[in-house]
């Protein structure tokens, strides 16, 4: 038997009115360089759906039919209000073709003519898109062609990535892995580590989030789009100008973000999404260095040092996305900071402690729950709200202190609400928190279970691991 | 179809059990044993009597280097010294009849586009490594065939090509059906189910499904502590007991 390339035969087009496994084929909505998609209806399926056929036969690259593997393998596995719903495949050498649910909301790309943006319009969209790629990378999937066009927004504002083709999924075989000799990705967009030919680090997708932010925030792309590999290469050693330096209204917080996205070291960008999510929704808690200043590109000196690093450039074997992700992970305590009791206060500290000691880049968000100042009374409200807030919040740096964590791996979160377990709930969901740290009820409240607390809440309803602390003495 | 692949059983009676009752409830038809049915551990003549009985049903079975070895004197002299030890151990514990089976055995098969083989397919006799793609590349084409299907190495791999000269290793993760298509090549290590070497004591196996042309690694925790003790019982070498409490 010969060994040789798969042999695929030219994938029959669709005709709309015609019946495709099942599937009614109705208009072409969209005809791109790797297939066609048409609108098709779907027996008993509760959401529109769409037929994605590759473009494939002679006269096609031979990595049309491979990206089309890929995504069938990859969107199949993936699920969550992030991906397209998969519905069905047809198999490559009978009839090819995807099913999935159709997203009818904006893309990402119709953004791009507007910008520059208001900051505050670049961290909505880019925190929503980072929400999606930490969904992605706790799946153990890496987009790794995360551009403007290949983001879609649901009604309810989710954004939904689309266009798995040159995804990674390290629960698979990397079948572009094994084909592709020269870097594949969007030009603006790829990672340096991609321009090597690196295919396993999450961060990837950070750094394309980090160009993607950059062009929002100021209309320009960072690194251009480069035609070439050797202008491609560039990223790994030239630094791009700084945002504010092209638009002097991005605010020193937004740039030290996306000029940490776009590191040319992964190592030195956020250790997660959900990091930057977090950051683009906190942007008083970001922790601001040289990056934020920074007003103009490297000198010829560093930039010779970095070229000499790239030039050694060579990528260490990583663990799976999943768990990268999970040795990053952002701990959200709760700290009742209106209530004095210093055994509670103390137990919650060392229950703390213990999560951050398992290693990684953990993240700690310290936050309080207190009633609305507007209930206070007051007739000097905006005042005693300002002292209010600004007493919860010492009380919690106060209670980090004992850690002594390093600016950046701490956030202090002082919440009004009349709800607190309703409020750090909706807290733990919008900012993908991973575990929550809160006290126990105390063993003898008379009809606990009747009423409710807080914690019990919490811990019946939270999205992710929950730890309840009771302090030493009141054990029994 | 569904067809079972178990490699290097090793004379771990509680493994094969543990991995042929998960096969059965995963919807196992066929099976096929891929080598090394006795050496290391304690029970050679229970082991070979459950094997035998599934070959009469029509189950694949090879010749793996620990099975000539208790046949052939020459070649138990080629293996370390617990190894060896093992070997004299097991020719003690056989009859007549395990003997003859094991005489029987082939050193390859093939089944239309799948090829079952211990080691190596460019040299079965030699009981090659296959530790890298250059090794993978080599069996894979001197094979001929779509699927390969091997043991020997006791950790789980899959190596796939299609027209790159050497095929990339894939380390599977366990209980996830990969497609496994016939437009390229696979050569799947099972894992060994009698004598994991991973660092996971759980015995090793895989299904691969014909209709779906999907492969699935499989782990399956077995009782591993009887197993163990029936090794020191034996008097065996105590190290062959401690690698399946460590898995290595």
């Amino acid at each position: 038997m010969r060994a040789g390339a798969p042999v695929i035969p030219a994938a029959q087009l669709p005709r709309p009115g015609e019946v495709v496994d099942g599937f009614l084929v109705g208009e072409r909505i969209h005809s791109g360089g790797m297939g066609v998609l048409y609108r098709v209806t779907a027996p008993g399926a509760a959401f529109p759906a769409v037929m994605k056929v590759p473009r494939l036969g002679p006269g096609e690259p031979a990595t049309s039919v491979i990206s089309f593997e890929v995504e069938q393998t990859v969107l199949a596995a993936l699920s969550g209000p992030h991906v397209p719903r998969f519905v069905a495949s047809g198999e490559l050498e009978r009839r090819p073709y995807l099913v999935m649910e159709e997203i009818v909301g904006p893309s990402l790309k119709d953004w791009v003519p507007r910008a520059p943006l208001p900051p505050g319009e670049v961290a909505r969209l880019g925190g929503a898109v980072a929400t999606a790629l930490h969904s992605l990378h706790r799946q153990d999937a890496i987009h790794l062609d995360l551009k403007p066009a290949n983001v879609l927004f649901r009604d309810t504002g989710e954004a939904v990535l689309i266009d798995f083709g040159l995804a990674h999924h390290a629960r698979y075989p990397d079948l572009l892995a094994e084909e592709l000799r020269r870097p594949i990705g969007s030009a603006p967009y790829i990672s340096p580590e991609q321009v090597v030919g690196e295919r396993g680090d999450p961060r990837s997708d950070l750094f394309a989030l980090g160009v993607i932010l950059y062009q929002l925030a100021t209309g320009r792309l960072p690194f251009g789009s480069p035609t070439s590999e050797a202008g491609l290469r560039r990223r790994l050693w030239r630094d791009p100008p700084p945002p504010r330096a092209v638009a002097p209204g991005v605010p020193e917080w937004l740039q030290e973000i996306v000029l940490r996205c776009l590191e040319p070291d992964a190592a030195r960008r956020p250790a997660t999404a959900a990091q930057v999510a977090f950051d683009l929704a906190h942007p008083d808690q970001v922790a601001l260095g040289e990056r934020a200043r920074r007003t103009r590109t490297a000198g010829p000196l560093a930039r010779l040092r970095r070229w000499i690093l790239a030039a050694g450039y060579e990528p260490a074997p990583l663990p799976s996305p999943s768990t990268q992700v999970a040795a990053a992970s952002i701990v959200l305590v709760a700290v009742a900071t209106q209530h004095d009791d210093e055994a509670q206060l103390a137990a919650l500290r060392e229950a703390v402690r213990g999560v951050l000691e398992r290693g990684g880049a953990r993240r700690l968000a310290c936050a309080t729950v207190i009633r609305p100042i507007s209930q206070l009374g007051g007739s000097r409200q905006d005042e005693t709200a300002a002292r209010q807030r600004l007493k919860h919040l010492a009380i919690l740096r106060h209670w980090a202190e004992p850690l002594r964590l390093a600016t950046g791996q701490v956030s202090f979160h002082v919440i009004e609400s009349g709800d607190p377990a309703g409020a750090l709930l909706e807290y733990a969901r919008v900012n993908g928190v991973d575990h929550v740290v809160i006290g126990a009820p105390p063993p003898a409240v008379p009809l606990r279970g009747v009423l409710g607390t807080v914690s019990t809440k919490v811990a019946l309803e939270a999205p992710c691991t929950v730890t309840l602390v009771r302090p030493p003495a009141s054990r029994r | 179809m569904k067809l079972a692949l178990l490699a290097d059983v090793h004379a771990n009676l509680e493994a094969l059990t543990a991995c042929l009752a998960d096969a059965e409830e995963q919807g196992a038809e066929a099976y096929a044993f891929l080598g090394d049915l006795v050496g290391y551990g304690a029970d050679p003549a229970a082991v070979l009597d459950v094997v035998r009985e599934h070959a009469e049903r029509g189950a694949i079975v090879v010749l793996g280097n620990h099975d000539a070895a208790v046949l052939d004197p020459a070649e138990a002299a080629t293996m370390n010294a617990a190894a060896g030890e093992a070997i004299a151990w097991t020719r003690g514990r056989l009859s007549a009849e395990h003997r003859a089976f094991l005489a029987s055995l082939p050193l390859v098969a093939r089944r239309d586009d799948r090829f079952f083989v211990h080691a190596t397919a460019d040299a079965p006799s030699e009981w090659v490594y296959v530790t890298d793609p250059l090794h993978a590349g080599r069996s894979l084409a001197a094979a001929g065939a779509r699927w390969v299907f091997s043991g020997h190495v006791h950790e789980p791999v899959l190596y796939y090509a299609s027209t790159a000269e050497r095929p990339l290793p894939f380390r599977p993760v366990p209980g996830v059906a990969i497609p496994v298509p016939a437009r390229r090549r696979w050569l799947a290590i099972a894992g060994s189910c009698g004598q994991p070497r991973d660092g996971n004591t759980a015995a090793c196996y895989a299904m691969m499904d014909d209709a779906r042309q999907a492969l699935t690694f499989h782990r399956v925790p077995y009782d591993w502590p009887a197993a163990a003790a029936k090794v020191r019982a034996a008097g065996l070498p105590p190290r062959l007991a401690d690698r399946l409490a460590k898995g290595e």
